[in-house]
């Protein structure tokens, strides 16, 4: 029992800094733009809140949690929505191929955070690594007298708020898509941005402000992984970048549907951790279990693929740039 | 003379001095033109002189390269649709703008209310409002992918009035509607004018500005020839403005030689991915040396019938294509179950010109000799491509056809409509058919092309192949096939001989069948 | 009433029509000298060291010695050489994002060999038997997200994707299992005392093999794309399937084909790596350079000769920034940071190409009628 709850209990972990960026690819490709770049938007989440965060800590004698989280949160939130711009800039105004600038907005992201990332573990005393224990601590703070609840409790509510955050944004965003008149505004823009456009949607707003709240969501995921899951260190080997990849595959998986992206990314966690719980496995044996989330992601590709259901497609212009005077 | 005052005052709109460029082309020059309220304007003019995109200024699509635009004396800059909707011009684009997976209710909103919730039950009510009005039937909570094409318009047209629209532009509404459609939609049409609104409808078919139009405004190659109230003219002097000098329209057909089975479609059934049935039971005859016209409203299955015999549907069991070569009993093939690959290394000697020339028969970015190469690039056994007999065929055919191009190694896609698909017919003429079947192979095309285009089929038919022509154009068809087949929903609903059938009895026959779909 | 007579708007963006293509190479042109001022600045405002002097010593960094030459036309062929197994999937429009994985798998295949044949086969006999057994690795990694794009239409892009994370865990498979020495969770370098397995220099020099490999790829997949029937029918596929079906081109085998193609040149890739450079296999063998090629593709229109200089531009400008980080204690992703900087400013560059800005001209002035 206790092996399954410490299973259930990384599962929700993993899963949740992959729910973020999810979450907030389904908002940006619900306006028809695919931006690959999530992986680069979730190094610059982090990057930044731990940058805003160090800082905070290294000049102040005792740090305050909620101002701690506050800054963290923040400073994650502007560096996503930052590069959200710079995607959207990129992919909307000069209409340059989405595919390709995620691609290139993932190795700059990379290089800026690893750099800096690299600068602050410099800073922070040399050899050792950058930690910023205080607000790590806050962002874990988990619900009190948990415990009491037992099992229940170790279940559902030993996490840190963040991890709720991203239940309600999934709801959230999902009804904001379909019960407000922008989120069908929005929609319509992602399905077909030409009718949109004639019925006096301003398409490029649209797609530029659903892009950049989607990054600040993703970027989210960026700050969660870095304060929860890597405990407030950084670490340069590019875990962040395979997470953010995932985020990307489970919107697939999730088939555009926020609430559908829950489960889903706590089912991917499941998958990544079952290689630990599984005894007998030599240290080369692991390494083929991890595989599990890639494969099944590509199972389900392919059973979607199979299957084609209307209601699980794509948004239908996504991934096509929009011109009005196109001819 | 001088205007009378009256006129004046009632002008809704004027265009003065409005020219737009796309990139090379002038699609618009110099163009003057009143909109008055209470009237029912035709903008006519061939298709590529100018029509759509002199509206889509009004409508905030596109924007003027320089000109002014007046709405009721005041001058106005519209940036977008919005702006256009907030001067109370709405326009109904040929090729709707509706999102297929929202409903009625959701299109009709789109845009509007940005900052509350989706009320759909006041959509309702005021949509209901508007239909009484007015004399429409939308079901305001149906998906638009369910809907027929008429349905699709109607929407378009609640959609604008929902927001306000007292002028209306209506591009090519009768393009996609039956006989019986277009009289309601006029009536609908009498309608909102005895409402006080303003209407523009565009169309190069001269018998609907006759019955609809109080004034007609005449577009040719982007210039604006002139405008005449309706009752002072006939369809021979608006031919005229049209096209600039008088035309017969009389089109040749030259009685068929000798004609042999060459063609026996039996029992063709089709069903599309989503299991819905395209074609039902289809059965006919081609004969060489004539032309076999298809009518039908858009979507009943003319498209399909052709691919089918290309190869390029899956057939339901039971469905046979017997294929005579130039009438030969010996040498029957079944296409039945063929694939285009199966069907080109037999060596049938089958041309298609299909609708969608870009998308399917040609490649755009490709040059001309490459896109002449895509039928015969794999002849020969060396694993590289020559590029010597496309290059010397396509300055044939640029020669013979008067294909407009700034050179062989210009994309396709760079030229203009006319030139694409002489470029189209040209491949598929130069295999030698046995039988050639085209796809609405005029559209969009001015007259002279179509002549060409006429007279090219007529050629093939003299030389005994077998023409089958998918025409929308039911006056062409009449005066262009041997015999006429008439597709409703997926049915054949009749084959009339095209020197007698008239006019009325093609269309009730495209419409003899109730829809039969869910 | 409420006013209509909005300014217009400040800029109006149109198509541009035919551009020449001088001016379309003098647009890119400018993007690079601006991305080259930009990262200089960047690099300035990091370590305060004067914008020339910044190319001086990345020129240095690059070429500066005869080693780092090499080092840099090894690096620079090694990323040509993906670019190349990718110019046919992505001509035919197919998302090919696996070359990363497709290069590792071909990395394995030539480790394994080279562990496994050691005292088996001859050295000289190794060395093709290595070069045919990376092909076949990659191309299986590329035939089964074709075969299931061809088959159900699956999202090619996501799978391909997928196959990258597969391959890696792959590698730390093997990496595991090969371990040596015990503990140190590498491979090490294979075969270092007998250099069994490894490329053998050519007029003294380590990678002339490289060079030679990847020149006569450069020109076989140029002619292949461009002269080849099946190029054309790639070139036909990629514009549009429906128009292959209709002139009778078999789209599932071109998917297929055209994927196994791309994916046995960025297996040759993984041998080049293994075999040609680092004499090891590990997780960072194909270091992201999978991902970096899709842009000097895209960037040379799939044309093998363009994707040259690109490879070379990237090349220097990596090891350029890498010789400054090193110089000024900084980390080594400043260069991944110039590299992406520089990425945004060509890619940029392509609206100036294929649009035409015109700033307002006439500030409507009328008066009301």
């Amino acid at each position: 029992m206790t092996q399954f709850i410490s299973l259930f209990q990384a599962s929700i972990v993993f899963g949740t800094v992959i729910l973020f960026g999810a979450v907030g690819e389904i908002l940006t490709e619900k306006s028809g733009n695919l931006n690959l770049g999530v992986p680069g938007i979730m190094y610059l989440g982090s990057i930044a809140s731990l940058i805003g965060v160090f800082y905070y800590e290294r000049y102040v004698e005792n740090p305050i949690p909620i101002v701690c989280i506050l800054i963290a949160l923040v400073c994650a939130v502007i560096a996503s929505m930052l590069g959200g711009l710079l995607f959207s800039f990129m992919t909307i105004t000069l209409r340059c191929n989405q595919n390709v600038m995620g691609l290139a907005f993932n190795i700059f992201a990379g290089g800026f955070a690893n750099f800096y990332g690299g600068s602050l573990n410099k800073l922070a005393g040399g050899v050792g690594q950058i930690n910023v224990l205080a607000t790590s601590a806050a962002f874990r703070t988990k619900i009190p007298n948990y415990r009491s609840l037992g099992p229940i409790g170790e279940l559902f509510f030993s996490y840190g708020f963040l991890v709720y955050l991203a239940i309600f944004l999934a709801f959230a965003v999902s009804w904001f898509l379909n019960r407000t008149s922008v989120g069908l505004n929005l929609r319509s823009v992602g399905e077909n941005p030409a009718t949109a456009d004639a019925a006096g949607i301003n398409v490029t707003k649209y797609k530029y402000l659903s892009t950049c709240v989607g990054a600040a969501i993703s970027g989210l995921g960026g700050l969660y992984y870095v304060m929860d899951y890597m405990k407030g260190t950084w670490d340069s080997d590019g875990s962040i970048e395979g997470l953010g990849w995932l985020a990307v595959a489970l919107v697939i998986f999730a088939s555009w549907k926020a609430p559908r992206a829950i489960w889903g990314s706590y089912l991917f966690g499941m998958l990544s951790w079952a290689y630990f719980y599984i005894p007998g496995l030599t240290r080369s044996s692991q390494e083929i279990f991890k595989m599990l989330p890639y494969i099944v992601t590509v199972l389900v590709l392919i059973f979607v693929a199979y299957q084609h259901k209307p209601d699980n497609q794509p948004p239908n212009a996504l991934g096509l740039p929009y011109f009005r005077e196109e001819r | 003379m001088g205007k009378e005052p009256y006129l004046e005052t009632n002008v809704t709109i004027r265009m003065v001095d409005i020219t737009k460029r796309f990139a090379e082309v002038v699609a618009n020059k110099n163009i003057n033109l009143e909109i008055r309220s209470g009237e029912i304007l035709a903008l006519l003019g061939e298709n590529g002189s100018g029509k759509t995109t002199l509206m889509n200024m009004l409508s905030g699509i596109y924007m003027q390269d320089s000109g002014s635009i007046y709405v009721k004396g005041e001058h106005v800059t519209i940036r977008d649709p919005r702006d256009a909707f907030d001067l109370h011009i709405g326009m109904i684009h040929q090729h709707f703008k509706l999102v297929e997976v929202l409903t009625a209710a959701e299109n009709i909103v789109l845009g509007l209310n940005e900052t509350r919730l989706v009320d759909l039950k006041n959509v309702r009510e005021q949509v209901a409002k508007i239909c009484d009005r007015y004399g429409f039937v939308v079901e305001p909570d149906k998906k638009v992918y369910d809907m027929s094409v008429s349905e699709k318009q109607t929407l378009e047209i609640v959609k604008v009035l929902y927001r306000g629209a007292d002028i209306l532009i209506l591009d090519e509404p009768t393009a996609v509607l039956t006989p019986q459609e277009t009289d309601k939609l006029f009536v609908v049409m009498r309608n909102m004018k005895a409402d006080g609104k303003s209407i523009v409808i565009i169309t190069h078919k001269l018998h609907e500005v006759m019955e609809i139009s109080d004034r007609v405004a005449v577009l040719r190659k982007g210039e604006y020839i002139g405008d005449v109230p309706t009752s002072e003219t006939d369809p021979q002097k608006l031919t005229d403005m049209m096209v600039g000098r008088a035309v017969t329209l009389n089109i040749d057909r030259p009685e068929p030689v000798d004609p042999k089975e060459s063609l026996v479609v039996k029992n063709l059934t089709v069903k599309d991915i989503n299991g819905v049935t395209k074609l039902d039971n289809v059965s006919f005859t081609a004969y060489t040396g004539e032309i076999l016209g298809i009518a039908g409203i858009s979507g009943c299955g003319q498209k399909e019938l052709l691919e089918a015999v290309a190869g390029l549907h899956k057939l339901e069991k039971g469905s046979s294509i017997m294929f005579y070569p130039r009438g030969d009993r010996d040498q029957g093939e079944d296409l039945a179950g063929q694939t285009p690959i199966d069907i080109k290394h037999k060596g049938v000697h089958l041309a298609f010109v299909p609708e969608d020339r870009l998308g399917m028969g040609l490649v755009g970015n490709m040059n001309i000799p490459d896109n002449l190469m895509l039928k015969c690039y794999d002849q020969g056994r060396s694993p590289f491509t020559n590029r010597k007999k496309p290059r010397e065929q396509a300055i044939q055919i640029i020669r013979d056809l008067e294909v407009v191009t700034p050179g062989l190694r210009t994309p396709v896609r760079r030229l203009s409509g006319g030139n694409v698909q002489k470029i189209l017919v040209g491949r598929e003429i130069a295999s030698d058919p046995y039988l050639l079947m085209t796809a609405y192979a005029v559209r969009g095309l001015d007259i002279n092309t179509s002549y060409t285009i006429y007279r090219l089929l007529n050629d093939q038919k003299k030389k005994g192949t077998a023409v089958i022509y998918v025409g929308e154009d039911l006056d062409v068809l009449l005066e262009l096939c041997d015999r006429i087949l008439v597709l409703c929903s997926g049915r054949v609903s009749g084959i009339v001989d095209g020197k007698t059938a008239r006019k009325e009895e093609v269309g009730l026959l495209m419409t003899s069948f109730k829809e039969e779909t869910a | 009433m409420k006013k209509h007579d909005h300014k217009e708007p400040l800029f109006r963006i149109s198509k541009s029509g035919y551009v020449p293509l001088q001016k379309a190479w003098a647009i890119r042109m400018v993007a690079l000298l601006l991305a080259l001022i930009v990262s200089a600045l960047i690099i300035f405002s990091i370590v305060k060291l004067n914008p020339i002097k910044v190319y001086g010593t990345m020129f240095q960094g690059a070429f500066g010695t005869n080693k780092r030459m090499w080092v840099t036309i090894r690096d620079t062929m090694m990323l040509l050489c993906i670019g190349l197994g990718l110019a046919p999937a992505f001509k035919m429009r197919f998302w090919n994002i696996g070359a990363e994985g497709q290069v590792l798998v071909g990395g394995i295949a030539s480790a394994a060999c080279m562990i496994y044949l050691r005292d088996k086969v001859s050295s000289t006999a190794v060395l093709p038997i290595m070069f045919v057994c990376s092909m076949l690795a990659g191309a299986v990694w590329g035939f089964i997200p074709g075969f299931f794009k061809a088959k159900y239409g699956t999202n090619e892009t996501l799978f391909t994707l997928m196959m990258n994370y597969i391959a890696i865990q792959l590698t730390s498979y093997f990496v595991a299992l090969w371990e040596n020495p015990y503990g140190s969770n590498t491979v090490g370098v294979i075969n270092s005392r007998s250099k069994f397995g490894w490329f053998p220099p050519i007029f003294g020099q380590m990678y002339v093999l490289n060079v030679i490999i990847v020149l006569v790829l450069v020109v076989t997949i140029y002619v292949y794309l461009n002269y080849s029937k099946q190029g054309f029918e790639i070139a036909v596929v990629g514009d549009s399937e429906n128009t292959a079906r209709y002139c009778g081109i078999d789209v599932k085998r071109v998917i297929i084909r055209t994927m196994v193609i791309s994916g046995a040149i960025c297996g040759i890739a993984g041998f080049l790596a293994v075999a040609g450079a680092g004499h090891t296999i590990s997780v960072s063998t194909a270091g992201g350079r999978g991902f970096t090629t899709i842009i000097v593709a895209w960037m040379a229109k799939f044309n093998s000769f363009v994707m040259v200089l690109f490879s070379a531009l990237l090349v220097f400008l990596e090891k350029g920034a890498m010789e400054i980080a090193s110089r000024y204690q900084l980390s080594d992703y400043v260069s991944s940071m110039v590299t992406g900087i520089i990425l945004f400013f060509i890619l940029g560059s392509e609206f100036f190409i294929n649009f035409k800005v015109t700033l307002r001209k006439r500030f409507s002035k009328e008066v009301s009628q």
